[in-house]
């Protein structure tokens, strides 16, 4: 099984292929951004793109996914900052933090394919994603200031921005 | 992490987030172990370490489990300390009661506890780097002063850095509480502004801060199955079968003890009997479970029924008074006797689990002379000495570190799991990492218990309320303690605010864990006096912001100097305040409501508007909240609105359908799907005032969840006239949409 994450490939010939995505970045590869919450696809912490269409890797079989792109938060923008991240810490967004790897993957993919989305669409992009800690007037606010930042840009253009930019957290806004 | 497998992480990130520049990376047990003891360069005092390139250390005490005070706490340090915040790297004490007191967080008590201490502690570094520049410079202490992270003599216009003064600091006397004077309010410059989370950059970036990321070498991957009737014990299993499955490396039983675990957070060496699956990694651990079967003996277990508890309860709670008094203040019998009219409702709430999104993990590795735990706890402390108990080992021979967990609300207060993963290490003879499921969160928890409150006002004839009395169904395991639901609050509402008044308490058997949930006792207390405030003051014919005004009674501080206890003038502040925002008195569309609450918990005085429309199909809108509180001083401006925002949603999502039933002593929901939580299309806009105040600094974790209830049910009232008595809200029909 060869599935590519993140740009390279991986050989998980030896895994289980049974075994869901979300256990094999975590347990296999050390990629462990994707978070564990509920196992049946309920909550959205082990949210990941699969192709840029954003999945539960909790629900998703190694076996199924061979020879797919699989984008996780630590491969969205490597030590740079996308900006939709750059937004969740500009709003401070997190309480405890724990859902929004898979919170900002739903909302990069939702820009990705609509940067100029309506509340409605924000709603309907992000349903799928429990902040257990209630952050999603934040949440919403962020996705907003994002998507300002990222009208008329192409993705490409997206992409140089945020490797230009290598900026650290822990500042007053 | 993960032996180096993952090139993404680089070992400087986890150093920030770990114990005084410990590594578990490359560290492991036995460097963890050792440099325990051993004070870091450059340390000023426990909280202050800085870095010859200017970087300024600070650690911060307590667990933060999302409500921020590994941000909130190193603020006070930094504010005296009258540090740059862009100098500061945050980073997790180590669990040390000699060095750091009481390691917790729970109470919303971290900031209220830590005040004194920690503004101290960076005025006492202060102290010795000017100390340092004024020997250093031949000039008297007097003529010094700092801006953000260097010292200043102004007279000649000379300036070092806090880094380049260090060195020579660290040999000044450690000056004595009264020898340092704290910075006059008007002059910070950090604390009550807006403050980015210290871990955000972190968080964003999906890096391995949580319990859960723990990774030490030779670490093995455990799950762990407990007898779903709470209290059971395996009898036989099919192990066997198990352990010849791929992947795995060992299953066994552990026999533990018999009965349910008990919520003593100081005491309880409580490991429940169950089955110990160890594999390779988590999913062989997980799918093993699909093929085991265990035969489990239940002569001890709880065979609890929820229908059957409440019931009991109910039928108690329609009765005036309950087994025992609480309190009996005034005449209540002749203030009823002689009242114009008498209004009675019976409040009731449900069993709620604490569903934190991150389930309960820990890391362990435990030998016959040590052990050591990487965890998420609310209470490492208790960790450190229930583990001791149970190993018969000196505290010195435990090992704790904290770890951020994905969220608290009270479940991480106990350390259950945490004894769990060093029985199952001890047996391995390796590091092992226990991974519950989600399921085993829900059928484990320890529950808010439920609560059931028959109350009834006396009214005079101009609708003054004369009379209180409150039958308190509590549920309780010995017959003697209420479970945290429905225990008794002093100095607050409605002692001595209410002239005549009879408390009275009923206690139900329950044998099913409860403990405490996100502002306990407060979070049931809140939805029954609140609502039933509400209904006096329309039984009196009177606006409620009016009747809830004049029922606080005259201006009064309950205990003066104590932050716990109720100040009614601090109460009429942000009920006045709140009602304002909202524009309370403002015309209404037809099948929309305002509704109000108010509520003192946690030293916090906190009064909420709610804007509802409810529709013919009962679905309710909650369109917006505000909230307006006196916490006192404000530490982090960004961090306190943060958690005023999740307690709001917090509260919309337990009262929408949050219960947990019960049945043959078994939890009866699995997951998310029979336990809904709050999204974001449901989730209001909410508008958060905090009123300038002097007060010290109180947490803001929990006193916002309280009034979030009764405001929501008044709206409900107001815009449809039914009166919800129970909650969740949708055992009445309604669904929150």
């Amino acid at each position: 099984m060869q599935i590519n994450i993140n740009g390279k490939a991986h050989d998980l010939s030896g895994a289980d292929p049974d075994m869901p995505l979300l256990w094999a970045l975590r347990d296999l590869l050390g990629l462990v951004g994707a978070k564990y919450g509920c196992g049946v696809a309920q909550c959205g912490a082990c949210t990941v793109w699969l192709d840029d269409i954003p999945v539960r890797s909790c629900q998703l079989p190694l076996g199924a996914i061979t020879g797919r792109e699989v984008t996780t938060i630590e491969g969205l923008a490597g030590d740079a900052l996308h900006p939709v991240q750059e937004a969740w810490i500009a709003h401070d967004v997190a309480q405890c933090g724990y859902c929004q790897a898979g919170q900002i993957m739903s909302a990069a993919a939702l820009l990705k394919r609509n940067p100029n989305p309506s509340l409605e669409a924000i709603e309907g992009a992000m349903a799928g994603n429990i902040c257990r800690c209630g952050t999603y007037t934040r949440i919403v606010d962020a996705i907003q200031t994002a998507s300002t930042r990222l009208q008329g840009l192409s993705f490409y253009e997206v992409g140089q921005e945020v490797a230009e930019r290598q900026t650290d957290g822990g500042v007053s806004v | 992490m993960s032996a180096g497998a993952s090139p993404g992480i680089k070992r400087r990130d986890f150093l920030r987030y770990s114990s005084f520049g410990l590594a578990l990376s490359s560290g492991g047990i036995t460097v963890l172990a050792a440099a325990k003891t051993a004070a870091p360069a450059n340390s000023l005092n426990p909280y202050v370490m800085i870095h010859d390139d200017g970087r300024i250390v600070i650690a911060a005490p307590n667990p933060d489990v999302g409500q921020g005070v590994n941000t909130a706490l190193p603020m006070i340090v930094a504010e005296e300390l009258d540090a740059d915040w862009q100098d500061v790297e945050v980073i997790l004490a180590p669990i040390d009661a000699s060095r750091y007191g009481a390691q917790f967080a729970g109470g919303s008590l971290s900031v209220r506890n830590r005040w004194d201490e920690l503004r101290q502690m960076g005025a006492a570094a202060r102290e010795m780097l000017l100390r340092s520049a004024a020997q250093q410079w031949g000039v008297p202490r007097v003529e010094l002063t700092t801006q953000p992270s260097k010292v200043l003599h102004t007279p000649s216009g000379r300036t070092a850095s806090f880094a380049e003064l260090v060195a020579a600091a660290t040999e000044q006397p450690v000056p004595a509480d009264g020898e340092v004077v704290l910075k006059a309010r008007a002059d910070y410059r950090l604390l009550g502004q807006r403050v980015v989370n210290a871990a955000a950059a972190d968080i964003v970036r999906g890096r391995p801060i949580f319990g859960i990321d723990v990774s030490v070498p030779d670490m093995v991957y455990a799950t762990y199955v407990k007898c779903p009737q709470v209290g059971g014990v395996p009898k036989t299993a099919n192990l066997d079968e198990v352990k010849a499955l791929p992947g795995i490396l060992d299953a066994f039983i552990i026999a533990g003890n018999a009965g349910p675990p008990s919520f003593d957070l100081r005491k309880s060496i409580h490991v429940a009997g169950g089955v110990a699956i160890v594999a390779s990694n988590t999913w062989v651990a997980i799918k093993a479970r699909r093929s085991l079967q265990v035969d489990w003996d239940t002569s001890a277990a709880s065979t609890d029924d929820s229908r059957a508890i409440e019931a009991t309860a109910l039928s108690a709670a329609g009765r005036p008074t309950g087994e025992r008094d609480v309190k009996r203040l005034g005449d209540p019998d002749s203030a009823f006797a002689k009242s114009s009219s008498i209004v009675s409702g019976v409040y009731a709430t449900d069993f709620v689990s604490h569903a934190q999104l991150e389930p309960q993990s820990c890391v362990a590795h435990a030998t016959s002379t040590e052990v050591e735990v990487w965890t998420s706890s609310q209470t490492p402390g208790f960790a450190q000495s229930t583990l001791a108990k149970l190993f018969e080992l000196p505290a010195e021979a435990i090992a704790v570190h904290q770890i951020r967990g994905g969220g608290g609300f009270g479940r991480r207060l106990s350390n259950e799991y945490v004894r769990e993963a060093a029985v199952i290490s001890k047996h391995m003879g390796k590091p092992v990492k226990l991974q519950w499921m989600r399921e085993d969160d829900m059928a484990f928890d320890f529950y808010r218990s439920p609560a059931y409150f028959g109350l009834q006002a006396a009214l005079s004839e101009t609708g003054e309320l004369t009379g209180w009395r409150n039958h308190v169904v509590s549920v309780s395991s010995d017959g003697e303690e209420a479970n945290y639901g429905a225990g008794y609050r002093g100095y607050n509402f409605p002692d001595d605010v209410v002239p005549n008044v009879h408390i009275s308490q009923t206690m139900v058997a329950s044998k099913t864990p409860t403990g405490a949930w996100r502002a306990p006792i407060s979070n049931v207390y809140a939805f029954a006096e609140q609502s039933f405030l509400h209904e006096l003051a329309e039984a009196a014919g009177k606006d409620h912001r009016d009747f809830l005004m004049a029922a606080l009674g005259a201006d009064k501080w309950f205990k003066p100097d104590d932050l716990a206890s109720l100040n009614t003038v601090r109460a009429r502040k942000a009920i006045a305040a709140v009602t304002q925002a909202a524009g309370w008195g403002r015309a209404i569309p037809k099948g929309r409501g305002l509704g109000l609450g108010f509520f003192f918990s946690h030293a916090g005085h906190v009064a909420e508007v709610a804007e509802v429309s409810v529709n013919a199909d009962r679905q309710v809108t909650v369109h917006e909240v505000w909230v307006a509180a006196d916490l006192g001083q404000i530490v982090n401006l960004s961090g306190a609105e943060n958690q005023f925002q999740g307690s709001i949603v917090d509260g919309v999502s337990a009262l929408a359908d949050q219960r947990i039933s019960i049945r043959s002593g078994a939890i009866e929901q699995t997951n998310f799907h029979q336990y809904p939580l709050l999204r974001l299309p449901q989730s209001p806009k909410i508008n958060v005032e905090f009123l300038a105040s002097d007060y010290p600094p109180s947490g803001a974790g929990e006193p916002a969840l309280p009034p979030v209830a009764p405001a929501i049910c008044n709206a409900v009232f107001n815009a449809c006239g039914e009166r919800i008595r129970s909650l969740p809200i949708s055992r009445a029909g309604f669904k929150v949409v």
